[in-house]
């Protein structure tokens, strides 16, 4: 018992301070890999009426039914269309599934706790919302997810889709 | 006291037959109530219930619940044996249901993992009480026969102790020769014509086995259907832990007076689980006494007197004639975990399967029907145009609906088991709230999902206590309005379409819409201005939160938390709860629930690039309109003529926001839906063909945002697409009101 448990702590140190990075046109973005299940190519997308825009729809992943968003629509960003290297992230965050649609997918990274700080205040966006803080790799700047603010949903964001 | 509930699977099979038996003891009661008398069949059947959940009880250490069992079952003794006429079988049956209540409680606790700490001393006391009550009842009666039989008895008993050292002892009448007994006989069992002999036994059992009291305990419980007579020693095993261990160092001595041969009794006890040794020898009859003082609370006849029982008692001689049935053996029995214990006469042989393991059956038939339908509906595959695979395909596919169908049977259960459970809902209310009221039931062998029939319990109580209270009116306004005195409830299920409808039905004092109404003023929860509401909609306020037009909170209602109860926990099940009523004669409330929430019959739709999927109990009928036959209305809502018939018009491509679709109604196609009441017509572009489909949730991501309009879930295709199932009456309602 005693055994199982060094091992688990083990694992969630092997898991800790770890981020997949991926872009989103120039910016980059981080998001902690306890949170990753899969990376895949693009499926075919099932569009669901009456849901926010950046919702695309669902998708069927190997027998399971995964609802897809599209992460430039999500931060309000300029829709591009999806071309070979577009990827869906999935992931799990708490009860729900979701395929993250991203531009591209770089890699999975340490990034140690000194080198990461806050965000800074800013006034400017609604993108502030769904970072957590920033991180320093290499020279560049990566924006880590908080991924419980990602799959929050805001009343005014549906009642835009009414009508 | 050892709380470790290491055997799970013991203590879930207790707590399963312990519900069972107690559920099974209740309706008899019941129906022995209603029918005026305690026939011997009922008697015997709530003897032996209440003898195994004392067992089983004991086996667990469950000592509250043994002790109400054994004194439950003390009462059943008697009446078995004595047959007395009970004249007050009212307080019988409320004596009986208390002690099955207190039992309930106790074990839901167990199944809560809580300790079952109740108190049963009081529930105990009146059941002693009342013991006492009928006895001294039934033997003011006897007292006179009764007198010369008590000299001749205590005679008998000497006589037959200083015969006893013989084991060879002639055949004897157990009374003794010379005694005039003849009242007596007839009392005691013909097997008493053999020769009643005295044996001692000592009981080693092996090394860690643990328990041992029990075990011990075990053995006596086994003896007692063989024995006249007996002793043992430690005492009190059951009550104190130390015993295990007394028993454990010095062995567990038993005394016994019995009619059995020693090879029988040997074999008996031999049969014990975990016995290391047992010395048995014929016992001398000095030994008898000084050694332990009798034990109370095997069972005595209660042929005997009171006076006598103690005076008995204190001379040591107890008679034991319990015939008792196959749980002789029960204790070592439910130590090897025999899940199919004894079952009520006549009942087919079952088997008690995890609910875990049937959810997971289904979800894995479903996916079988899923791949099936991807491999036979593959393009590919359909463009090979071969004969002998389209034989095995069809073969393939007929043995997973097959399948299919027994699985959802399984899952299937009457729902007679909760309709009964509403009678002793009745007869509480109607007794504490002083109505008379009936109720009738008709179709309960409707089948459900199971998941489905734990939803429906609690609301379906509410409702009937509802009409109880509420809705029924005492008796002297009953009379007063020229209706029978006593109050009808009836309670009806079906199956219609592909919904199961239970219809509750009362003839009480209705709903007032002026009530509700201005209730709902009161209260703030009026939208619509009243004089646009329709009947149906002044009803359902009373599905509103907070909201009754109690005007007291009673034990059993006006605290207004039941009805939204009610509608939300069916429409967590994709139910829905309707009410219909007349001022001053009735109401009627049904409740429309899913037949299955998992695989349907659906025809597949294509409108643009995007498939739909409505079932097809929904459908009536699909057509291309005519031009001519399409118009508008004044409100710009389209219609279509059919056969003299007018029905509105729903635009897929409209509601759903769908591009590049037939926009020309003539191009596409009109299928003709109705939900009960409401029909409607969807355009779409084309039929793609009927198929079996299993419904998936949404996603709950999508479902905790809002809930879709139209949407019910949806499917895979065999091509993988996804399908969007409908919702039908939700897109009805949008055209109907």
């Amino acid at each position: 018992m005693a055994k199982a448990i060094t091992e688990m702590e083990l694992e969630e140190d092997t898991q800790k301070g770890k981020y997949l990075t991926f872009n989103l046109g120039s910016e980059s973005y981080g998001i902690g890999i306890e949170y990753v299940i899969e990376i895949i190519g693009l499926l075919p997308i099932t569009v669901v009426p009456e849901l926010p825009v950046y919702i695309k729809g669902i998708m069927n992943l190997r027998g399971r039914i995964i609802p897809v968003m599209d992460m430039r629509l999500r931060f309000r960003k300029e829709f591009v269309d999806y071309d070979e290297r577009t990827c869906i992230i999935v992931v799990e965050i708490g009860e729900n599934s979701v395929g993250l649609i991203v531009d591209r997918v770089s890699e999975v990274t340490n990034i140690a706790d000194e080198d990461i700080v806050d965000q800074p205040m800013l006034s400017s966006g609604t993108s502030n919302r769904y970072i957590k803080s920033i991180g320093k790799v290499g020279g560049e700047v990566k924006m880590l997810l908080d991924c419980d603010a990602l799959l929050s949903h805001h009343e005014s964001e549906l009642i835009s889709t009414i009508g | 006291m050892p709380v470790t509930y290491e055997n799970e699977s013991m203590l879930e099979i207790y707590i399963f037959e312990a519900s069972q038996s107690l559920d099974q003891m209740e309706q008899i009661i019941m129906k022995s109530e209603r029918e005026g008398t305690f026939g011997e069949e009922a008697v015997n059947e709530i003897f032996r219930f209440m003898h195994t959940i004392k067992g089983s009880s004991a086996m667990m250490m469950f000592h509250n619940i043994t002790t109400i069992a054994h004194t439950m079952e003390d009462i059943f003794f008697f009446l078995r044996e004595k047959r007395p006429q009970i004249l007050d079988y009212s307080t019988l049956s409320d004596l009986v249901l208390d002690g099955v209540d207190f039992m309930k409680v106790e074990v839901n606790k167990i199944k809560n993992h809580d300790a079952p700490d109740g108190n049963p001393e009081d529930l105990v006391m009146r059941l002693k009480a009342y013991l006492d009550e009928i006895l001294t009842t039934v033997n003011t009666g006897e007292d006179k026969a009764a007198e010369p039989e008590t000299v001749s008895e205590k005679d008998s008993v000497c006589e037959s102790e200083g015969l006893e050292v013989q084991p060879s002892a002639a055949v004897l009448d157990s009374g003794g020769e010379g005694a005039p007994e003849p009242p007596l006989k007839p009392r005691k069992d013909s097997k008493k014509k053999k020769s009643v002999q005295s044996y001692k036994a000592k009981l080693y059992f092996q090394d860690g086995c643990e328990m041992e009291h029990l075990r011990a305990y075990g053995v006596v419980h086994d003896l007692t259907e063989l024995a006249e007579e007996m002793f043992y020693c430690p005492q009190n095993i059951l009550e104190e832990d130390g015993t295990a261990e007394t028993i454990r160092n010095q062995g567990f001595e038993l005394f016994i007076r019995t009619t059995a041969t020693m090879e029988e009794l040997q074999a008996r006890i031999e049969k014990t689980v975990f016995l290391e040794q047992l010395i048995l020898g014929h016992a001398d009859q000095p030994e008898f006494e000084p050694h332990c003082m009798h034990q109370d609370d095997i069972h005595w006849i209660p042929a005997v007197t009171e006076k006598e029982a103690r005076e008995n008692a204190a001379s040591g001689n107890s008679v034991s004639d319990t015939q008792l049935p196959l749980n002789g053996n029960s204790v070592s029995d439910t130590q090897l975990q025999s899940a199919v214990k004894e079952q009520p006469a006549g009942s087919q042989s079952m088997i008690s399967v995890n609910v875990e393991k049937l959810d997971g059956l289904m979800n894995l038939v479903g996916e079988l029907v899923i791949a099936e339908a991807m491999v036979t509906q593959n393009p590919e595959v359909l463009a090979l145009e071969s004969d002998q695979f389209q034989k095995a395909s069809r073969q393939l596919h007929k043995i997973t609906t097959d399948l299919q169908d027994m699985v959802m049977s399984i899952r299937m259960v009457p729902l007679s088991t909760t309709f009964i459970k509403m009678h002793r809902i009745v007869r509480d209310m109607s007794k504490k709230l002083n109505k008379q009221v009936v109720l009738d039931m008709a179709g309960e062998e409707t089948e459900v999902d199971k998941n489905i029939i734990e939803r429906i319990s609690d609301p379906l109580m509410h409702l009937i206590r509802n009409a109880i209270d509420h809705g029924i009116e005492d008796e002297a306004e009953r009379l007063e309005k020229g209706k029978d005195k006593i109050g009808r409830i009836s309670l009806e299920a079906k199956n219609a379409g592909s919904d199961v409808l239970i219809i509750l039905r009362d003839d009480g004092r209705g709903l007032s819409k002026e009530k509700i109404l201005a209730k709902a003023r009161a209260n703030g929860l009026l939208t619509k201005p009243e004089h646009e509401m329709s009947d149906r909609e002044i009803y359902n306020l009373i599905l509103l939160p907070g909201f009754s037009t109690k005007e007291q909170v009673t034990e059993f209602s006006g605290r207004g938390v039941g009805m939204d109860v009610v509608a939300k926990n069916l429409e967590e099940v994709g139910g829905a709860v309707h009410i219909e009523s007349a001022y001053g004669q009735g109401t009627t409330m049904t409740l429309k629930i899913p037949l299955t929430l998992a695989i349907i019959e659906g025809m597949n739709i294509r409108v643009g690039s995007s498939r739909f999927t409505i079932p097809i109990t929904s459908i009536k009928e699909s057509f291309k309109p005519a031009a001519k036959d399409c118009h508008k209305d004044p409100d710009h809502n389209e219609m279509v003529m059919v056969r003299g018939k007018s029905y509105p018009i729903l635009r897929m491509h409209q509601h759903f926001h769908i591009e590049k679709t037939e926009t020309v109604l003539a191009d596409g196609i009109l299928i003709m839906v109705e939900d009960e009441d409401k029909e409607i017509c969807l355009f779409a572009d084309e039929l793609l063909g009927q198929q079996q489909v299993v419904v998936k949730a949404l996603p709950h991501y999508i479902k905790s945002m809002k809930k879709i309009l139209g949407l019910a879930g949806c499917t895979l295709l065999g091509d993988g697409s996804i399908s969007l199932i409908l919702d039908v009456s939700g897109l009805a309602g949008l055209r109907v009101r």
